[in-house]
Parts: C-alpha cells; structure tokens; sequence
C-alpha cells in the first residue's frame, strides 16, 4: 500500500517536472542573406572532349552561375571563391565541414561533372555545414551545350531545399526589344534566359510588337502585332517558330494573356470606343463574351485556379481594378485609393495582385491582395508599368523608362525586378532597351 | 465494504490533493496582464549600463561625487543597505563588492572605480554586453507587443518571465543571441502554422548535447516541405549559436530548455 502510494507521489513529481521544463519563444530572426560557399565543380579526369567546349573550365562557368543566381535573389550571399581551403574533388567527396565554418559559411555546393560519349553527367550536393551533413544529392544528365540549363537547374533545386519555396532560375523571359528614337521605334521580339544570357530575337522587327504572354502550361507565346495599321492578337511556339493570328475580328484586339490551363485566351476587343473582355478557347475557336458594360475594360488576367478575372475599368470613373467570376458574374471592384490603378496581373500563388498605379504624376509597382487589402506600393519611378511574375510568385520583373543622354534629351527603357517584400531592386541586363515583360514556368518540372 | 470505501475515499482525497497541488496551472487562468515588461528590466539594470552622452555623464560624474561628499559627512558607515535601490533584487556577489566599495568611502581616491562605470573607456570590463543585448532587444520586443497585444505569443511570454527559472534578463540575453543566428528562411506561406519547438540539452558552458524536433513527424508529411526548411534553420541557428549564453548559476533549471521558433510577426511586419 505504503509502495503505490509512493509510486504515486513520484509519479506526480515527475510530471510536475516536466512541465516546469523552461521554454523561450524566438519569435525574431535576422534577414541577413544566408553565406553560402559554391565549390567549383571537379572536372573527372576521364571526360571526353566535345566540340569547342572547354571542359576544363565548365566546372568553375558553372558555379558561377550558380553563385549569379544567388546572388541575384538577395537571399544568399555566395562567399569569395579565394577564401575556399579544400579542393573540389576532395571537398565533393567528405567536405571539411570545420573549415567551411571558418570562412562563416552555413551552406555548401559541390559537385563533380563528367563528358563521355556525348554526354555531360553532373551531379551535385548540398552540404549543411552546421549540422555537418549532406541536405540534398541529385544527377543530371544531358547534352554538354545544355550546361548553363543544368546550372540553372541545380540552382532551382537548391533554392528549392533552403528556402521552402520552387525555385525559378531555369526560365526564360520574352519582352520587346527596342531600338532606334521614339519616333522611329523599332519593335522585335526577343527571348532571353533569366539571367539574362542566351538572347535571342523572334521577329524582324518590320511589325509594331506589343505585349508578349507566356503560356504558363508550355512554350507558347501570345502577343499583339500591327498589321496595316491594325492590331491583332498572334500565338508564337518558341520551339518552332510557328506563328498563326488568332481569329480574324472587325474591331481592335488588345492585351492578350492565356488562362493557367493554357487552353483559352482572354482578352479585351474594342468596337465604336467601347472595350469589353472576350475569352477565345484556342481549341474550338469560339469566342465568348464577359463583360458587357459601356465602360472600358482592359487588362483581363485570370487568377491561377482559372475561377476569377481581375481586369480594369473605368465605370466608376477612373480607371479601377475589379475582379469578377470567369463566366462575368459577381463583378466587384477591388482598388479605392487615390489614383489610377491598372494591369492587375494575378500570382502564380494565387495570393496577391500586382498592379501599376499612377497618381500624381508617378508611376508605382505594388501588389495587394486578391480582395484588394493590404496593398503595398513596391517601388516609384516617373514610368515603369507591366509587371510579371516570376512562376514562383516572388519576384516581380516590370520596365521602367528613364529619361537618357546628357541632358535628358533621349530616353531608355530597361527591365527591372524586385521582391514582393519591396527589397532587391536589380536592373536586368538586356542587349537593347526593353520592355513589356513576361516571365515563363519554370522550363523543366 | 465500509473499509474499501473508506480506502477508496482517502486515496481518491490525496489524489484530489496532489492533482491540485501538482498540476496547479490546470487551473490557473492565464494571467492578463498589460504586455509591459520595461519596468522590470530597469530593476535588472541596477548598475547603468547605458553611457551617459559626453554632457549628461559630467554632469552625473559631478552630482555623484557631491552627494557621495555630503554622504561621507552626514553618514556613518553603516549607509551600506540606504544606497541600494529598493527594487534591486541582490546577488550574492554584487553585494560584497558594493560592501568593499561603501566601506572605503572614507577615502575620496576610492571612490573612483564606482564612478568608472560610466566611463566610456572603461566600459567595457564593467559593463555586461548580454544585458545591453538584452535591453536593446526588449525595446523591440515592446514595439511589437504594443501592436499586437491579444497575440498568444506575448502571452506565453508572460507565462514563462513566472514559470521558469530564467529571469527576464538571462531569456533575454538568450533570444537576443539566437535572433542574431537565426536566418529565417523567407519563402514560408503566410496563413499556415510556422511554430517550431526545439528541446535542447545543455552542458553547464551552454554548449548543446542534444537536440530534438519535437513536431518531428510533421517535417515529412505532404505539403509540409517549408515546416523542414524552417525547423532545419532554426537547428542550424541554434547550433551556430553554441555555447548559449546561459546564467551561470542554476543549471539543474536549465539543462534542458524548449525553444519555440516562430516567425509569423516578422513575416507579417
């Protein structure tokens, strides 16, 4: 009796115990971009040669693509290569972790790249140098011309691994590529990897070309082009250079985007100065009317889960964002604030609107969310509009014009992006000036 | 039968007893309080650690000695208990040293390593950095509690200042020292749980011999990918951390101790 008792009692104690366990809630932590090393990867002594491709460097070009790619999300910050004291293949093999915590590195890359039989195979690894072991260890094998994709792809995966969050560094971003004075613009299309590389232009530029869509499904592009006078929506196949008008309307067509299954076009058609939106299903060519109303509305872009549109209108007078169901019905205006706010442009999330507003003179890229609260103006300039996601739905590209020359006679036009927190502003590096961004999905999934 | 039910009653009475006495903050309400904590941590800093601007400190250096002059002369020795503040809670040590201090007063020369405290120069032997960390730190914190003041997290904020043994200066030099460590991922989703509990086993230098996940499960479940990425960040801080900045006294209190990693306010902010 007496032991029970006993046993009960310490039971308690220990339970009591237990519970007095001291707890601290951190609820802060720094921004500071996470110190990452990237090896240059180890070239195998066994590859081959291929074409004019200079294997001995590719494992160092790669690195630093990873490391660009980095550094261009402001998260990372990729340590100086100088600093590095183990060599790549050993440090492939077993790194030394206390070593790379020295140089206060909390991340390491690595990896080993070989040629054979026409072939590039590269592997890498992702070292977490405070708990001292491997995060992630993936392959790839492809042909040696692709190399910059698979430094692109391993960044993706590991931006995937730190942060939570899909990466978007294997993508590409069409714009219009613009050359010559204002009067005698000359207008091509023009495709680009994200970093900025690998540029290539898709029309001749004899044609007015005006905002260019990404499918977010594949590698169509939707855009508007000029013709006698005239503008009409046109679908681009990057692969094959395909190119075909869409339908053949009496009125003017404006500002084409694809729906997130790829399968329809919505877009707005102007008839006696009144615009309304139209979808068009690229399959069965019909096309169906949305909104009916004597203002203008424009911009239609539909939210990633295809159920509702934003687009924007001026029937309470200045131009507003609204946003309605994709069959037109329940519209409600989402935007209040002073100002004139247009070219909504839905996330990829699903969870916020980026938008242009203008108000007094000045141009803002903001972003709210999809009822319109918490809008948050990202950045001002004297005129930058377009904005596009990135396929994760963090970052934002969009084109600012600025004025150029000595004394600010001519002007220039350039693509910029930032972070939906409003931080990382980066001027995109192009061939000639741009503008009317749109960023693809991601390339492989 | 009268026997059993008698048994029955006494056992079931002490278990009554100690589920009240063991288990009392089943019953306890949480405990409302305003979420000000500032004065509390002036009764912390009972030796300034703030430096003085250039012209205030002369000016204290000056009112100090005169008041330690009229002290020497109006006052016997024993002023050693009317100098302390009433709200200092006393350490063991600390109150032999201002015992040493007070007895020479007598001698104006010996005066002086008091007043070195607020010497710029000198601050450094004297001041203690963790409090500055700590005080600095809580200025934030009453910023954010100020806005947000039916948050939870505030809450068990307050719970844990009465129920652990940690005062609020040694928490707090602890999450100021983790604040610094901890990169917080920022692809995290807004509207989902972001709450990460890491229980830690300590040496008596503050360096980990343990340390566990306590949601482990859920870092492997679908669609719970971030809940890995934002408990590995929050080991990877506190192993970049080591050794904690832990008391120096009491270890049997925190030898093990829970960390509870939210970044919800910050990404909100």
């Amino acid at each position: 009796m007496k032991k029970t008792i006993l046993i009960v009692l310490l039971n308690f104690l220990l339970i009591n115990k237990s519970y007095s366990l001291i707890e601290v809630d951190i609820t802060r932590g720094n921004l500071d971009p996470l110190p990452i090393a990237v090896s240059p990867l180890h070239v195998d002594i066994n590859s081959e040669r291929y074409k004019d491709l200079k294997i001995k460097e590719l494992g160092n070009n790669i690195s630093k693509i990873i490391e660009h790619n980095f550094r261009s999300t402001g998260l990372f910050n990729p340590l100086k290569k100088e600093a590095f004291v183990q060599k790549p293949d050993i440090a492939h093999l077993k790194p030394r972790f206390e070593d790379w915590r020295l140089i206060k590195a909390q991340a390491l890359v690595t990896g080993k790249i070989l040629i054979k039989n026409e072939k590039l195979k590269v592997e890498f690894r992702l070292w977490d140098l405070a708990a001292g072991k491997e995060m992630t260890a993936l392959a790839f094998t492809t042909t040696p011309s692709n190399w910059r994709r698979v430094a692109h792809i391993i960044s993706d995966k590991i931006y995937e691994r730190l942060t939570g969050e899909n990466g978007y560094f294997d993508t590409r971003i069409i714009y219009v590529a613009e050359s010559g004075p204002k009067s005698q613009r000359v207008k091509k299309l023009a495709i680009m990897d994200q970093d900025g590389a690998k540029t290539k232009y898709l029309t001749l530029g004899n044609e007015l070309v005006l905002t260019p869509r990404f499918n977010p499904t594949n590698q169509m592009v939707t855009y508007m082009s000029y013709f006698r006078n005239m503008p009409r929506v046109y679908l681009l196949d990057i692969e094959t250079g395909t190119q075909e008008v869409v339908g053949n309307f009496p009125g003017m067509t404006f500002a084409p985007r694809f729906s997130p299954d790829g399968k329809k076009i919505v877009m707005s058609f102007a008839k006696d100065g009144n615009s309304d939106i139209f979808t068009m299903n690229l399959e069965t060519r019909v096309v169906e009317r949305i909104t009916d109303h004597s203002s203008i509305d424009t911009s239609p872009s539909f939210s990633p889960d295809g159920k509702f549109i934003a687009f924007n209108s001026d029937r309470s007078g200045l131009q507003q964002i609204y946003v309605m169901r994709s069959d037109g019905s329940g519209v409600k205006r989402i935007t209040f604030g002073n100002g004139i706010y247009g070219t909504p442009v839905w996330s990829p999330r699903g969870d916020l609107i980026a938008f242009t507003k203008m108000r007094k003179g000045k141009f803002y890229i903001g972003v709210m969310r999809t009822d319109g609260t918490g809008e948050r103006l990202l950045t001002e300039n004297f005129y930058q509009e377009a904005p596009s996601w990135s396929p994760n739905g963090r970052v934002i590209v969009f084109y600012r014009e600025t004025k150029a020359g000595l004394k600010g006679e001519g002007f220039s036009a350039k693509l910029w992006s930032i972070d939906i927190t409003g931080y990382n502003e980066r001027q995109l590096k192009t061939e000639t000036d741009a503008s009317d961004p749109s960023w693809s999905s991601l390339l492989s999934k | 039968m009268t026997r059993s039910l008698i048994y029955s009653l006494a056992f079931h009475t002490t278990m009554i007893f100690l589920t009240i006495l063991s288990l009392p903050f089943m019953l306890r309400e949480p405990i409302d309080l305003p979420p000000i904590v500032s004065v509390e941590l002036i009764q912390i800093s009972d030796k300034t650690n703030i430096p003085y601007a250039p012209k205030a400190r002369k000016i204290i250096e000056e009112t100090k000695k005169k008041e330690k002059e009229r002290l020497v002369s109006e006052q016997a020795p024993p002023t050693a208990k009317a100098k302390e503040k009433p709200d200092k809670i006393p350490l063991p040590n600390e109150q032999k040293e201002e015992k040493k201090i007070i007895k020479k007063k007598q001698n104006p020369e010996e005066i002086k390593p008091e007043i070195r405290q607020s010497s710029e120069f000198e601050k450094k032997e004297i001041v203690d950095t963790n409090q500055i960390a700590a005080l600095i730190d809580k200025a934030k914190e009453e910023e954010v509690t100020k806005q947000k003041k039916t948050n939870k997290i505030t809450q068990s904020n307050q719970k844990n200042s009465f129920a652990t043994g940690l005062t609020l200066s040694e928490e707090d030099a602890l999450r100021a020292q983790i604040f610094g460590c901890w990169s917080v991922p920022l692809g995290l989703p807004y509207d989902e749980d972001l709450l990460v509990r890491i229980k830690l086993n300590l040496k008596k230098d503050g360096t980990i011999t343990k340390s566990e996940i306590l949601d482990h499960q859920r870092m492997n479940r679908p669609g719970q990918k971030f809940y890995k990425v934002l408990a590995e960040s929050a080991l990877r801080a506190v192993r970049l951390c080591q050794p904690l900045k832990v008391p120096p006294t009491g270890y049997d209190k925190w030898k093990e101790i829970q960390l509870n990693f939210n970044p919800t306010e910050m990404l909100k902010g």
